[in-house]
């Protein structure tokens, strides 16, 4: 693995990771959906750069829907939404942003340490983007965790998908099949998120989940 | 006869960092001002004052102890002694081998201490609360900069300053994204450790928005003088701490002529003056911070210091 | 293409999804209902067909031993359910509590649901059967929201996340298994083709398997209903439409056990994991008292019968945890009884729920007095799943029972514990339900009784007497299931 190519793949997938934090403390919701733009246009390019130096065209394509779905389509069509729902704007963490970003330190530091030892007879890059898509995907289920805000709930499975295309990716020579499933399944499910949220937002005043607990039928 | 030479290249630069650091302090003013569409003071205009500063009486309070007196002297020689230990035109330098990042970090903590101290000791509240938002902002600048040290000396294999800059102008870095994060840490803490706009506001005269300007507020005369010195000092450490770990090249190694010596001093003038200017732009660009939104700040610097650190533990390990 | 095996296999897969194309481009109710059964029925005769003609081994799709019963019994119980269905929703449409708007999509995503879960069953690339769950997934949360009130859409939104979470963390087992096989396989299609990692798992480097596996668990569990993972399953099943409880308990449940066990599969081949067992024992076990406990304090009754399926999933963990044949043999033999079982019930408790206009237990008594033959359905169908002899769930049951007795006699305890909490839950329930005073409305209610009693007079049969060709086969699927 030549040095320069190792180091901006490394670059890449450590930006992923930053970003992945810095969508755990914003607390503002376009400033949000900004971010996660830039979380997926950082996977594209990512993806992209995987493509050029494990010679596979077809990652391309993953980074190509990665950029114009995730980076485009999806934050305008949530701005939109947001717009329209007159959904509150402040998101307020359930435990302080500084925990939150401890346990993310935590998180990230137990994926490096989960990964690295036992990936040990896989190539670096593969061993380097596994550690990093598990932090990637802790991350975001520290946020889905950390939030009371559908929406915010919503970006942070996104960013956890994301974390899987990157694992996908860095698996050199997974099939194709896989990679267009996975692109086709996050259409879907984003589909049908949209639908929860416009019928959510029919029901309750703001898409505040603490309104929703209150019809936990657990009790029952 | 090359021991002479070396220690007269030594106390060269000692006395350089002491002369630039006025200097350094009027160009950060001057531009700020014609950014703001002012005249400005004169670029020497610090030198004036601490010349005038020097010559006026002091004026101590009753309530002042001894510690009064000697805490402009403490702070004023930790900070110029690690002043002169970072390398500037010159690397490997005589005294180089105690030029160690963790005694810079030390010093500068010890001189922070005093004070620290010396605001509280005449008993005024405005120097208790500026020691406070002081020992505040310092718990958490002091851990991203050890973060930071940790990062760099991971990646260099030393904390000694001379090795990581010629580690860092040497071809073995590439491109990594942990030296990106230690800059991004390393010029929040340089702005929480020199009380610069967003975490205080220098010029100000309003002590509810002071931290650094109201522990030495009693101070008057030469003392006084001296811990502007030191504040001056402080600043021009940090341009040339950046400047000689992230933007190494140009300078010269010991055994070098004269030449390259000279051509180390323009090549280094040339690096603080992008780096104030850099400086008096962001300043004039961002509004001043809340106090209590200052930890969040340096918090996001430690946080780029740990996940540096991370991020370089994993390609080390791959 | 030609041989009758893939013919069959692609009518398996092909016949549901054109169904559900078709369905979803026609509006009226009761053409719908009818070409969803008359789909139903054709894929049901295509899997007894598999049962004879299998199609060759291809990287994608695979009919072995170990999935084709579970191919016919998929498909049998989405036909009945579909009988069922019909007249569910049509006295729903009746009633008003569904439009047809809202219905447009009912059918098509059944069928959507039943194409997606025959492809899990026959995948046999892993990343195709981790499309094939989410696919079912999806559609089962659609169908749970169909109702649109407050507490279906918080169902169905709960359902949606911790599914999607459970969803993503298998697939990232999926690519941690595919980095083992790949060193040892090669790259490309056939380092995800179940058989070949199946083939040469005992070359696998096994602390990579098992941080896989920790992940499929996880995965795939929540999927399953495992406790501490099961927080979405009470809720989808008491807020969906019966049906849907019907075919998410029956059938659903038992494809993302399925997904599990073939990986379980996988890790049993090399010497070297960590034994899969000890984690999916506890689970279960957690899983089965968690459920038996809860039984006792519900107030709704498809609220009860959800939980119910916990702890019968709780219990196939476990057995299949244990494993060896006796247990895994049971294990075979519970999630066959149970699907069909716990599907019969709710046919009764979804006629039952519109007899009387509530969900609710305490408004619903003396079933036996007023609807006879709902009544008597109901009480066989909580008789059996509370493991009476002679139905099928008991034999089951005092296998899983006898085996862990034999062997790690410290753990048969909390397990008949459980089991017996349940079955004292289970009963005193339906007491209540079942005899007493009758309450709430008597009037008759248009009810399809033929699946419910074909499913229960099944699981007497099957209590009673297993044909041999089933043994045998089910011996076998034990025996490889390690």
């Amino acid at each position: 693995m030549n040095g320069l190519s190792f180091d901006i793949a490394h670059l890449l997938a450590g930006g992923l990771v930053l970003v992945s934090f810095m969508l755990l403390y914003q607390a503002r919701m376009y400033a949000l959906l900004n971010l996660f733009a830039l979380h997926a246009v950082v996977l594209s390019l990512s993806v992209a750069w995987q493509a050029l130096i494990q010679g596979a065209p077809h990652l391309y394509v993953t980074a190509a829907i990665a950029l114009g779905f995730k980076g485009l389509v999806i934050p305008l069509a949530l701005h939109r939404i947001v717009q329209r729902l007159h959904i509150h704007r402040a998101i307020e963490p359930v435990v302080g942003i500084g925990l939150t970003m401890l346990a993310g330190m935590g998180l990230v530091a137990l994926s490096i340490g989960v990964v690295l030892p036992v990936t040990a007879e896989a190539g670096s890059l593969a061993r380097e983007d596994l550690a990093f898509s598990m932090a990637v995907i802790l991350l975001g289920m520290l946020m889905m965790v950390s939030r009371h805000n559908a929406v915010s709930q919503v970006v942070g499975f996104m960013s956890l998908e994301n974390g899987l295309i990157l694992a996908a990716t860095g698996a050199n020579g997974m099939p194709l099949v896989v990679e267009i499933s996975v692109a086709f399944s996050i259409l879907i499910a984003f589909i049908v998120i949209g639908i929860f949220l416009f019928r959510i937002r029919e029901r309750f005043d703001t898409v505040d989940l603490h309104a929703l607990d209150t019809f936990r039928g657990e009790r029952r | 006869m090359a021991l002479i030479t070396d220690l007269i290249v030594q106390g060269a630069q000692m006395l350089l960092v002491l002369l630039l650091a006025p200097l350094l302090t009027g160009f950060v003013r001057k531009v700020k001002a014609r950014l703001l569409r002012h005249q400005g003071a004169p670029l020497l205009q610090p030198y004036r004052d601490l010349l005038r500063l020097s010559r006026k009486e002091i004026v101590v309070a009753d309530t002042a102890s001894w510690l009064f007196r000697v805490a402009p002297y403490l702070m004023f020689s930790a900070i110029w002694v690690a002043a002169a230990l970072v390398p500037t035109f010159a690397l490997n330098l005589v005294f180089s081998w105690s030029a160690d990042l963790i005694v810079i970090v030390a010093l500068l903590g010890a001189a922070r201490f005093f004070l620290a101290l010396a605001g509280l000791d005449v008993g005024t509240s405005f120097g208790g609360i500026g020691a406070s938002r002081e020992m505040m902002i310092a718990p958490l600048a002091e851990p991203a900069m050890l973060m930071i040290v940790f990062t760099l000396s991971l990646l260099a294999g030393s904390t000694q300053l001379s090795s990581i800059a010629a580690y860092m102008s040497g071809p073995d870095v590439g491109i990594r994204i942990s030296v990106g994060l230690s800059l991004a840490g390393l010029v929040i803490v340089a702005i929480a450790e020199n009380a610069r706009i967003p975490v205080d506001n220098p010029a100000t005269h309003l002590e509810l928005t002071m931290v650094h300007e109201a522990m030495v507020l009693e101070y008057s005369g030469r003392h006084l003088a001296m811990i502007e010195a030191a504040a001056s000092l402080k600043l021009l450490l940090y341009v040339s701490l950046i400047g000689a770990i992230f933007v190494p090249w140009g300078m010269a190694t010991a055994d070098q002529g004269i030449a390259a010596y000279l051509v180390g001093v323009a090549v280094y003038l040339g690096k603080l003056a992008v780096g104030g200017f850099v400086l008096a732009v962001f300043e004039t660009s961002v509004a001043k911070m809340r106090v209590f939104r200052v930890p969040q700040f340096l918090g996001a610097a430690l946080m780029l210091g740990l996940l540096g650190t991370l991020l370089l533990f994993v390609s080390r390990n791959l | 293409m030609n041989d009758p095996g893939t013919l069959l296999v692609w009518s398996v897969l092909l016949i549901p999804t054109g169904a559900a194309v078709l369905l979803a481009l026609i509006p009226a109710y009761t053409v719908t209902a009818r070409l969803n059964m008359l789909a139903s029925l054709l894929t049901l005769a295509a899997a007894v067909g598999l049962l004879w003609a299998r199609p060759p081994t291809s990287p994608y799709l695979i009919v072995d031993d170990v999935n084709v019963v579970f191919i016919v019994l998929n498909t049998l119980v989405a036909f009945t359910t579909s009988v069922f269905s019909a007249s569910y929703i049509a006295h729903e449409l009746e009633t008003g509590r569904l439009t047809p708007v809202s219905l447009r999509f009912y059918h098509a995503m059944y069928q959507g649901l039943m194409g997606a879960m025959n492809l899990a069953l026959v995948a046999n690339n892993v990343g195709l059967m981790w499309v094939a769950v989410e696919i079912a997934t999806l559609t089962t949360v659609v169908m749970v929201g169909i109702y649109r009130t407050h507490e279906a859409l918080e169902a169905a939104w709960k359902y949606f996340i911790l599914g999607s979470v459970g969803i993503a963390l298998a697939l990232f087992g999926t690519i941690i298994v595919y980095l083992g096989a790949r060193g040892v396989v090669g790259e490309g299609l056939n380092a995800m083709a179940w058989s070949e990692l199946v083939r040469h798992a005992a070359a696998f480097d096994p602390a990579l398997l098992n941080l896989a596996f920790v992940f499929l668990l996880l995965g795939y569990g929540t999927k399953v209903g495992l406790a501490p993972l099961h927080a979405w399953l009470p809720d989808a099943h008491a807020e969906g439409p019966t049906p849907i409880s019907a075919v998410l308990s029956g059938l659903l449940l038992n494809v993302a056990l399925f997904a599990l066990l073939r990986f379980r599969m996988i890790m049993a081949g090399n010497p070297g994991t960590l034994a899969p067992g000890p984690l999916m024992v506890t689970m279960g076990l957690s899983s089965l008292l968690f459920a038996a406990f809860m039984l006792y304090r519900r107030h709704d009754i498809k609220r009860l019968f959800a939980y119910s399926s916990i702890e019968h999933m709780g219990i196939i963990t476990f057995a299949f945890g244990m494993g060896g044949p006796v247990a895994n043999f049971a294990g075979l033999l519970h999630m066959t009884m149970h699907s069909l079982t716990k599907s019969a019930i709710f046919f009764a408790v979804g006629h039952v729920a519109q007899a009387k206009g509530t969900q609710r237990l305490a408004d619903i008594r003396g079933l036996t007095h007023t609807h006879p033959l709902l009544g008597w359905g109901l009480v066989v169908g909580v008789f059996a799943i509370a493991g009476m002899p002679p139905l099928g769930v008991f034999m089951s049951e005092f296998l899983v029972v006898s085996s862990t007795f034999a062997r790690q006699p410290l753990i048969a305890i909390p397990l008949v514990v459980g089991l017996l909490v349940a079955f004292a839950a289970l009963l005193l329930q339906v007491s209540r339900v079942a005899f007493g005073e009758p309450q709430g409305s008597s009037e008759p209610v248009h009810a399809s009784y033929g699946p419910m009693v074909l499913h229960l007079g099944l699981v007497l049969v099957a209590g009673v007497y297993v044909p041999a060709p089933i043994v045998s086969w089910f011996q076998h699927v034990a025996r490889l299931l390690g």
